[in-house]
């Protein structure tokens, strides 16, 4: 019986040999795959087993860490004033994932990033507990309360950049929210959630970034910057060529003003200041759909725009004469992020080179380090110094006596563009009011806003861009101006 | 009066009983137990672990008796044995100790501590293996009980079918007052009893009454009668209680033993056959071994909804997790396997805490445990200790490769447990008694010849003894 023995031997043999082959195939060459396996917990265990770095405003950290009873998680990301740091920050749930910076910049925050492959290896042989990262940010504490305080209870969104580096001072998003009360993974966090995404006001909707609108009469700036950039006009006093009534190309449909304004042949200056519908959208019009989408191009629209945090793309699409000639004071299928109106306003103020909009100014070491430090990036030339100043002239006549006075503060130059979209078919909805803004001291321009309020409570007849939205970019850029003094 | 004297041929000085052998090993099994208790308490607390004295302690004593009782009653056997078994129970007790301090477990209304239970049962079985040696002198003896085992064994096997299914699978039987047991466990060592005797009769019958068929030797119909009942029985279990793991456990195991008694290989060629038919059709017909078989062939398939894949998803994790090296004892988050993570689980434990290195050294222990058997097998001189040696060793090499290859997604899951590893009083009982049985018929195998009583005349006489 001893020779089938043997052969039972090596059967077993096999048997052991097979699962140690497997054992190897599982936990050396699939490690891992599998390790990092979204279904895998421990990712997200790991994630929050450490204090999270802190997202920076001012110096200050606006977020923070504290520890839970949690058996799984032992820390949970917390926020302090949430919804005024929401559109800003994003979100971190230990059940829901994250968003937006607390996404973006993850590595650094978690500590894992490549970047800090260094610190990290000096602080295992330290002995120190491990810790993430900071993320220092451009934003200006004292312009996002003002944003905030400005939009109150109304559905609106914010967004300030410093013209001459592309930093964002303020991004305000109207509802807002608190990420703390669904940073926990219990039920309750759970619920909270669901009554979030469920609001019919989407507050967790970053309006800033994400919510594309038409852009109203503020769009006439773009359509003035691409009649000058084109040659169309040249002296923004002379006479323009602009019938009254006018009659949208290639339609029998006359094309209105907002009351009885002097807009039969006005001259740019003028027409910017009483928002003249004809005068822009003849312009728009006599330039052709392919000349104003070169110049929205420009200013940076038709694509996405990463601050890092993803903004959607604005656009001026390719469209047929009336659509064109409408498209030119903003009442057509062209749509704009907030964010693109305020690269629209800082790259006329900028004397006309767009820079890159950024909110991350440094990536810090958890030993607050820096490795990474922003330095700022010119986007596109969107028109030149000679011609972005004849337009600085006519906003700021917008504001002198136009119809942008509300938004005049003392002792500071100020240009600006109102606007007030229709929408909903036949105008059937409440307007949308914008504002475009930008302030000028002796050290050039260090503020320009973009307003959009989109508000259903106030009464039609109420909503305009200068009586609206004016006011609120007022208080942030003189918030911005104070907060340099 | 001193064997030195003894002027006969035979056996003039003792074998070698490798008793002192066994004992630096147990003490070794038993220090790297009470190492892992340390390093869990390290590990998740930053201090000893209170219990690692008294489990340390516990498991001491049993090696100790364990060892003493084996020096005793069965003085020639094997070393290896008793030292790779204790390792394996105390490793197990360590494992199962680490888990019992999850946090995640201790949240759950069903929770209850498992490592001071499977201590107790480790003593009870230790006890049965005190039992076995001092009551079974010799192994032939179970010869004797051929048909009763048969009996018994059956009994066992159905049972569980009079009790309602637990977690989707009826193998346990409820005992008020006591808990419940696993009656598989023990037909398993019971039926090998059975087949050996069995075997041991027919050998001769199945093996030379055949005729040649395409290169193969069919046995008749009557001698293919009881491997067909077996065949049948297994089947039926698996239908039954939808005990995937039991059904092919005995049938491996009675393969093997026919091919071990006869000698023909167109014993294995028949058992692979019926048991690929088998295989195929209950699983064209039965859900629960369907589900066992979807989870395996793409265990992140079912991720959410169906239990068995999430299971087998996490058991897999749980090894990635580990990498090479492991996490450490207490560092690993295996518990998120959550239920059967101390039972059927246990190995993604060992794989996530202790590495492919830990991983790899368990399964080379258990490997060992095999090959000392079969060793066993080989020494024993007697057809029916041959038979049970082997039978024993292969269906726990069966059943170590059925559970391990289970976790690891090598086959399909069939819910059976790691011998010595996994909590389960049966399991543990059942595991203690065939290693007794093993070192048993260990020592009867390599015992050396008695000595011939030495003659008081024989330098007198020289003539041959009668």
């Amino acid at each position: 019986m001893n020779k089938p023995l043997r052969r039972i031997a090596v059967f077993c043999g096999i048997l052991v040999l097979a699962l140690l082959i497997r054992d190897n195939w599982l936990q050396y060459v699939r490690a891992d795959e599998l390790n990092s396996h979204k279904y895998n917990r421990r990712v997200e265990i790991e994630r929050y087993a450490h204090e999270r770095g802190d997202i920076i405003v001012d110096g200050k950290a606006i977020t923070g860490s504290v520890e839970t009873e949690d058996s799984d998680f032992k820390y949970k990301r917390v926020w302090k004033n949430g919804p005024l740091w929401a559109p800003v920050t994003g979100y971190s749930s230990q059940a829901f994932d994250s968003s937006q910076l607390e996404n973006l910049e993850d590595g650094i925050l978690t500590g894992n990033d490549d970047q800090l492959f260094f610190d990290r290896t000096l602080s295992m042989f330290t002995g120190e507990k491990k810790r993430g990262g900071n993320i220092v940010t451009t934003l200006n504490g004292a312009a996002q309360k003002a944003a905030f305080k400005g939009l109150g209870e109304k559905k609106g969104a914010v967004v300030a950049l410093d013209p001459k580096s592309g930093a964002i001072l303020a991004l305000a998003s109207t509802p807002s929210y608190d990420p703390s009360v669904f940073a926990g993974n219990s039920m309750e966090d759970s619920d909270n959630r669901q009554k979030l995404l469920k609001d019919k006001d989407k507050p967790m909707l970053n309006r800033a970034l994400r919510e594309t609108y038409p852009p109203g009469s503020t769009f006439k700036v773009v359509t003035a910057a691409a009649a000058l950039e084109n040659g169309l006009y040249d002296d923004i006093d002379a006479k323009t060529d602009s019938p009254l009534p006018w009659t949208l190309p290639q339609s029998t449909t006359e094309l209105k003003n907002e009351g009885s304004i002097p807009c039969k042949d006005a001259s740019l200056r003028e027409a910017l200041r009483w928002s003249c519908n004809t005068v822009f959208g003849k312009m728009s019009d006599d330039l052709g759909n392919r000349k104003m989408i070169e110049q929205t191009d420009k200013f940076g629209f038709n694509k996405e725009v990463f601050t890092p945090v993803r903004a959607d793309a604005s656009i001026y699409p390719e469209d047929n004469k009336p659509q064109n000639a409408m498209a030119g004071i903003g009442q057509a299928s062209n749509r704009t992020t907030p964010l693109q109106m305020a690269m629209v306003a800082s790259a006329i103020a900028n004397d006309g080179k767009l820079m890159q909009p950024y909110m991350v100014a440094e990536r810090q070491a958890p030993n607050l380090d820096p490795v990474y430090t922003h330095e700022p990036e010119e986007l596109s030339r969107a028109l030149s110094g000679e011609n972005a100043q004849k337009v600085q002239q006519m906003m700021e006549t917008v504001v002198k006596d136009g119809t942008g006075t509300n938004a005049q503060i003392p002792g500071v130059t100020v240009g600006g563009k109102t606007g007030t979209a229709q929408h909903g078919l036949n105008n059937s909805e409440k307007p949308y009011a914008w504002f475009i803004s930008y302030a000028k001291t002796d050290n050039g321009s260090p503020v320009a806003v973009a307003v959009v309020v989109e508000d259903g409570n106030a009464n039609r007849d109420d909503i305009s861009g200068g009586g609206l939205a004016a006011p609120i970019a007022r208080d942030v850029m003189k918030a911005v101006i104070d907060s340099k003094k | 009066m001193s064997v030195v004297t003894n002027t006969t041929t035979i056996g003039a000085i003792d074998a070698p009983s490798r008793r002192n052998t066994e004992l630096v090993l147990v003490v070794f099994a038993v220090a790297i137990s009470v190492f892992a208790y340390a390093n869990v308490g390290l590990a998740l607390n930053g201090e000893l672990p209170s219990g690692m004295l008294g489990y340390g302690a516990g498991l001491a004593l049993l090696g100790g008796v364990a060892h003493l009782v084996v020096r005793r009653f069965a003085k020639y056997a094997d070393p290896l044995l008793l030292p790779l078994a204790t390792l394996l129970n105390g490793l197990g007790l360590a494992l199962i100790w680490r888990l019992d301090q999850s946090e995640r477990f201790q949240a759950l209304s069903t929770f209850a501590p498992a490592a001071s239970k499977q201590l107790l049962f480790s003593a009870i079985g230790v006890g049965t293996l005190v039992a076995v040696l001092a009551i079974l002198k010799d192994h032939r003896i179970l010869q004797r009980y051929t048909y009763i085992s048969m009996v018994v064994a059956l009994f066992l096997l159905i049972l569980p079918m009079f009790f309602p299914a637990v977690n989707g699978a009826k193998i346990w039987i409820k005992i008020p007052g006591f808990g419940t047991l696993q009656p598989g466990e023990f037909a398993k060592i019971i039926i090998t009893v059975f087949f050996s005797g069995y075997l041991m009769v027919k050998r001769d019958a199945l093996a030379l009454a055949s005729r040649r068929f395409m290169g193969l030797y069919l046995p008749r119909g009557r001698d293919l009668g009881p491997i067909l009942a077996i065949w049948a029985m297994s089947i039926l279990i698996l239908v039954f209680e939808t005990d995937l793991g039991t059904s092919l456990l005995f049938f491996g195991m009675f393969v093997v033993m026919l091919y071990v008694a006869t000698e023909r290989t167109s014993w294995i060629v028949f058992g692979l056959l019926m048991s690929a038919v088998g295989a195929v059709s209950v699983a064209t017909f039965e859900p629960h071994v369907q589900q066992r078989v979807t989870a395996w062939l793409d265990p992140f398939a079912g991720w959410g909804e169906v239990a068995a894949s999430e299971q087998m998803a996490k058991s897999l994790m749980a090894f990635g997790s580990g990498g090479t090296l492991g996490t450490g004892l207490g560092q690993g988050n295996s518990d998120l396997i959550g239920f059967a993570a101390n039972s059927d689980f246990i190995l993604a434990t060992v794989g996530e805490e202790l590495g492919l290195a830990g991983m790899m050294a368990v399964l080379l222990v258990y490997g060992l445990i095999v090959e000392r058997g079969v060793r066993t097998a080989l020494a024993a001189r007697d057809p029916f200790g041959k038979l049970l040696a082997i039978g024993l060793s292969g269906s726990f090499a069966i059943q170590v490769f059925v559970v391990a290859g289970g976790v690891m997604g090598l086959i399909p899951l069939t819910g059976m447990t790691m011998p010595f590893l996994a909590a389960g009083g049966s399991s543990v009982l059942a595991n203690w008694a065939l290693i007794a049985i093993l070192i048993r018929i260990s020592d009867t195998a390599r015992r050396p010849a008695p000595a011939p009583s030495p003659s008081t005349d024989a330098e007198m006489t020289q003539v041959v003894r009668p």
